[in-house]
């Protein structure tokens, strides 16, 4: 193994097609045009000192060190800013050049201390390299002189002396170690695109400062952790390398949180994790990363993980611990008596967007051929099912249609129901850059989010409309594009049905759908839908990203369509820069969808009606496989209150805390025999279950995610499984106990089979990972090597597909009992229910979820900002704190859902996407009033959770 | 006289309102506050960044690079005296150690009873009348010590 060195070609790649060929101390290299001296002479494998550069930023040419020689050229050219030319010779090392590197070197050294041997980046410091590399062996200067490094000088107070910063939780500032190359800075700005940091003063009293000379975590810093990987020396360092020291070894891997799916250096020292590092050749990430997959890992060797199977006979026991065995034996019995009792559709289970592919495929496959039946579901049934359904009728894959690069060449960015900068940073990161060099953007979403007022990217058009209002307000840009004859003639008649165009087109012109009538619904100046129509239409490639402000709806599938709709009338699908992208939340929901978790859907998309692909699985699995499509989530918490469904696996969801109406959750999880919960944690829904099955972390097996961009990203073993078992091999554990033949000896065989039985994954092997790094599915016979943009010459379903979008309100209405409407949302540093990030230092951000509220509506109930308050729908009632702010409209509040003791779902309703389920989180009429404390319910459900966590012979585990 | 934040930002705000539609408006915007408020108070950068969609630590480091805008506020007057290689060569620290001793205070301070705050200043462009120096943006050339002790005298005043 050792340590994976990723080479440092000092500036970034020149993406010119014009080849220059030049000399490089005696060497012929040649490199696209517009490359530097200093990239070319490292392609040629000649590396030339350097400080302030390094490729993930633009060359600054400041440090001095780089200096080259140039036939021709008079003086001594900086390498880094200095572009090749034809026929150049360079000279990187004569004498002249020794010289000055080491009189440079000199003046950086006489300031900085030299505590090299107890410096937490010995070893890994470019600063000690260069003195190195130029040969430094004396300091003429002295270090007595006027400094940075030392607290005091000749027994006064040094000013121009800074303590460190320890204020971040997970890497410090030491002013003292500092050189001052920028390239902390240039990174802020360049790749993260926060500009939290900057250089102060000017000359020798120069210093990096964060915010407006603040500790790191009162500035703008959102700890994306660039500055630390950009630094060169221990001046930004990661706490843990300074606890633990240098790793040794490191291994690439795919990031368990969001739907972007950054791929990971895991630098390992033993089987101890030092940190986490983007890797520069992650296709979706480019070597960045944010707060919480670069640092919010700690929860893998959290205390609170459950490590031992249990078993208890009702959930007001105590947990008992017991052997794998007794587990496995105890769950098959259960399941096998209640099926008989009651039928073999009394049982069903859940898969994870959490876990690998490989061991969803499990899942479903245990299902399919253990329980004889269609009852699985995945929590995309929640965020992302409409996407699939919308995407599929109209163009034909349920999935988005571009990769994550494509952003580089978008020229209007149009981002609805989504807020990047909070829930998918690398995205947003990679989006802003574009932005910055010129591209606009369109946002469409009730809260003036971060991603319509950040830095330097700020929105040329936020429609702030009403939630639940959607599907008018797209309908009403189409509107603008087609009566204003914006849409693209060519494009429709050459790949679509013209004859549904022109029916579609009829209906959005209709004067109904015009901007200044949906003005009056959605709260929307018609101006501002005109104006960003006519930018999405005519502002060259329009690029649409989508959340689950979208989809999470009762016309949910509707607006999926609806956006579909725009793109195929502008001519946006089909080539580089445009395209429709959902961003999906988890690591892998999309993997978890494609890999059949829908109780309608065989893995690939095939409907469970279809003999054809039956065949295929029962001749594979030896059953006979049920024709009809099994139980969604929803259908099997009615199903067991009514008293039909019995028994569940559930593999790394919380549905009590992520599914809307949490009593409805909790009164189906309580009327069944036999729960299974597969997590990491006793989380919430396992205070309703009979059994726990510990599980494994994504640092602890070996499997595939599949990101939002449909790209497959291998995810790697860099510690054994401290639970004993990786998930995949308990529920094949779990299989045999249930009689089945199963005898994968490594995930790579679980991916046989899928590719095996599932054409769009036909090519996919691990041997093929291995090679390209990631492929995006479809990868077969007609793309061995994945397919980046789909749709590319023809829509997947043959003709793109226009389907009427009507707007029908939904029944969830404000009235005088609940005059303000909810949404939910997400923030930067906490993931989802938060069982992960929640125990990390990441509560130091986001401690609480807060209501936001409009300082009107605050005023009006006698709220000030911080006051408890009570919000009360008509499902229930919760309270929380309220955070005054005018980033939500009169007339809406909004909040997060990280924590569990706030149950924000207590409040959501049942409601949800006339197509496939999908909850209405975004919608609900509430009341907000004054309050005391938590509400009796909080209380009542942190007593019971306390109890049903209490396991035998143990002290009781405090949360 | 200790004006509250709000104060501070609401007039803050009026200058930057006034001057944003200029091309470059930061360091326009920047004197505007200084004259205000005879320094640039921390709590109008947030109020400027805002404004300009630059954040916070952009506008800190812009103000910190600039050696005239203060980040607290100056004496009455302020006597900037020039410390250039031409003025060094016609006595410049000479002037500086008699102006030094004749208000009782060192570069960048601001005498005890706010009437004078003393700054180094490199080159006011006036090298053919130095050794030379700048009372409240008036320039002076030719300075001797007769003309520092009536500078120090009208100071006081």
């Amino acid at each position: 193994m050792g340590l994976i060195q990723e080479i440092d070609y000092g500036t970034p790649a020149s993406k010119s097609e014009k080849q220059v060929t030049l000399t490089v101390d005696g060497f012929e290299v040649t490199v696209p045009e517009g490359t530097s001296i200093m990239r070319a002479s490292m392609e040629a494998g000649i590396a030339i000192p350097k400080l302030c550069a390094t490729d993930m930023v633009d060359a600054f040419g400041s440090c001095r060190l780089c200096l080259v020689e140039i036939e021709g050229r008079n003086g001594t050219p900086s390498s880094c800013t200095t572009p090749v030319m034809p026929g150049m010779v360079v000279k990187t090392q004569t004498s002249r050049l020794k010289d000055i590197r080491r009189g440079v070197m000199e003046l950086y050294i006489s300031d900085h201390p030299l505590d090299c041997l107890t410096c937490a980046a010995n070893g890994d410091c470019e600063l000690q390299d260069m003195a190195g590399a130029v040969g430094l062996r004396d300091v003429r200067y002295g270090y007595e002189g006027d400094n940075h490094v030392r607290a005091k000088a000749d027994g006064a107070e040094n000013f121009r002396w800074m303590p460190k910063d320890e204020s971040n939780p997970y890497f410090t500032y030491d002013p003292s170690k500092c050189i001052v190359c920028s390239r902390c800075v240039r990174a802020c700005e360049e790749v993260q695109g926060t500009f939290a940091l900057t250089i102060e003063g000017r000359g020798f009293g120069s210093r990096v400062s964060p915010g407006m000379h603040q500790p790191f975590m009162e500035s703008e810093c959102v700890s994306c952790g660039a500055c630390v990987q950009a630094c060169p020396t221990a001046t930004l360092t990661e706490k843990s390398v300074i606890q633990i020291g240098q790793p040794e070894h490191s291994v690439v891997t795919t990031c368990a949180y969001c739907g972007v799916g950054c791929s990971f250096k895991a630098e390992m020292r033993g089987d101890e994790l030092v940190r986490m590092v983007p890797w520069k050749d992650g296709k979706a990430n480019r070597g960045h990363s944010c707060v919480k997959g670069r640092f919010a890992y700690g929860y893998a060797t959290h205390k609170d993980r459950i490590l031992n199977p249990m078993v208890r006979e009702k959930v007001t026991d105590p947990w008992r611990e017991v052997s794998w065995e007794e587990a496995f034996s105890h769950i098959a019995s259960e399941f096998r008596r209640i099926q008989y009792q009651y039928g073999k559709n009394a049982i069903g289970g859940i898969t994870s967007s959490r876990c690998t592919n490989e061991e969803t495929y499990l899942v479903q496959k245990l299902i399919r051929q253990g329980f004889r039946n269609n009852n699985v579901d995945t929590c995309a049934r929640v965020c992302h099912s409409p996407t699939g359904y919308g995407l599929g009728q109209t163009y034909g894959t349920s999935a988005g249609t571009q990769d994550f690069d494509s952003v580089e060449e978008a020229d209007v960015i149009m981002v609805i129901g989504a807020n990047p900068s909070a829930g998918h940073p690398v995205f947003a990161s990679r989006m802003k850059k574009r932005i910055r060099q010129g591209a606009k953007l369109i946002v469409l979403d009730p809260r003036e989010t971060e991603t319509v007022n950040s830095v330097h990217a700020k929105a040329d058009f936020h429609l702030p409309l009403k939630p639940g209002t959607n599907v008018a307000v797209v309908t009403a840009l189409a509107h603008v594009i087609v009566t204003e004859g914006l849409f693209d003639e060519k494009f429709i008649r050459e790949r679509c049905d013209w004859s549904e165009f022109e029916d579609w087109a009829a209906f959005v012109a209709e004067p109904r759908n015009s901007p200044e009538e949906i003005e009056k619904l959605s709260g929307v100046p018609a101006e501002k839908i005109r104006g960003a129509a006519r930018l999405y239409a005519r502002g060259g490639n329009g690029a649409i990203y989508y959340g689950l402000g979208v989809t999470e709806h009762s016309q949910g599938s509707t607006t999926v369509m609806a956006i579909a709709n725009l793109a195929m009338a502008t001519g946006n699908v089909g080539r580089r820069g445009v395209g429709v992208n959902p961003l999906r939340g988890q690591n892998n929901v999309q993997g978890s969808c494609d890999m059949g978790s829908f109780p309608h859907e065989l893995p690939g998309y095939r409907h469970v009606s279809g003999d054809a692909v039956r065949d295929i699985y029962e001749a594979l699995w030896n059953v006979t496989l049920d024709n009809e499509p099994g139980l969604r989530i929803p259908n099997m918490l009615d199903a067991a209150v009514e008293g039909t469904f019995r028994g569940i696996y559930i593999q790394g969801e919380d549905i009590l805390q992520s599914d809307p109406d949490t009593k409805h959750v909790a009164a189906g999880l309580a009327a069944m025999e036999c729960v299974v919960v597969h997590d990491l944690f006793l989380n919430e829904t396992a205070n309703y279950a009979h059994v726990f099955l510990p599980g494994s972390t994504f640092l602890e097996k070996d499997g595939t995610f599949t990101n939002a961009e449909r790209r497959i990203n291998r995810v790697r073993k860099v510690m054994a499984p401290k639970n004993g078992y990786a998930d995949w091999e308990v529920t094949q554990l779990l299989a045999q106990a249930m009689g089945l033949d199963w005898n994968y000896a490594h995930p790579s065989e679980i991916m046989d089979e899928v590719a095996k039985t599932t054409p769009s994954f036909a090519n996919v092997s691990y041997a093929l990972l291995e090679q390209k790094g990631s492929v995006q599915w479809p990868c077969n016979e007609q793309a061995p090597d994945g397919t980046p943009i789909m749709h590319v010459g023809g829509f997947v379903r043959g003709k793109g597909k226009f389907i009427r979008t009507e707007y029908v309100a939904t029944d969830e209405k404000t009235g005088p009992r609940f005059p303000l409407l909810l949404t939910t949302g997400r923030i930067l540093s906490q993931y989802n229910v938060g069982a992960q990030t929640r125990r990390t230092a990441n509560v130091l951000w986001h401690a609480e979820d807060r209501l936001e509220i409009h300082p009107h509506d605050a005023e009006q109930r006698g709220i000030r900002d911080g006051d408890w308050v009570k919000l009360q729908s008509r499902a229930g009632e919760t309270a929380l704190r309220a955070l005054v702010t005018e980033r939500v409209a009169a007339g809406v509040v909004y909040t997060t859902f990280h924590h569990p003791d706030t149950q924000a779902n207590v409040i959501t309703t049942d409601y949800s996407d006339w197509a496939t389920n999908c909850p209405e989180y975004k919608v609900t009429a509430v009341q907000v009033s004054p309050s005391n404390g938590p509400s009796q319910w909080q209380e009542e459900y942190e007593e019971q959770a306390r109890q049903s966590r209490r396991i035998e012979g143990r002290l009781e585990a405090a949360e | 006289m200790q004006h509250a934040g709000t104060d501070i930002a609401d007039r803050a705000t009026v200058i930057v309102n006034d001057l944003m539609g200029l091309e470059g408006p930061l360091l326009p915007i920047l004197h505007g506050i200084q004259h205000e408020f005879g320094y640039v108070p921390s709590e109008t950068l947030p109020v400027i960044a805002e404004a300009l969609n630059l954040s916070n630590a952009e506008v800190h480091g812009v103000v910190t690079f600039y050696h005239d805008y203060r980040n607290h506020p100056a004496g009455r007057h302020v006597l900037k005296i020039c410390q250039a290689e031409a003025c060094q060569s016609m006595g410049s620290d000479h002037v500086a150690a008699k102006i030094k001793q004749l208000l009782g205070i060192g570069f960048h301070e601001t005498t005890r009873d706010g009437a004078v705050t003393l700054e180094p200043v490199y080159c006011l462009g006036l090298c053919a009348c130095a050794p030379a120096a700048m009372l409240d943006g008036v320039p002076i050339g030719r300075l001797d010590d007769e003309a520092l002790e009536e500078i120090s005298a009208a100071v006081r005043l």
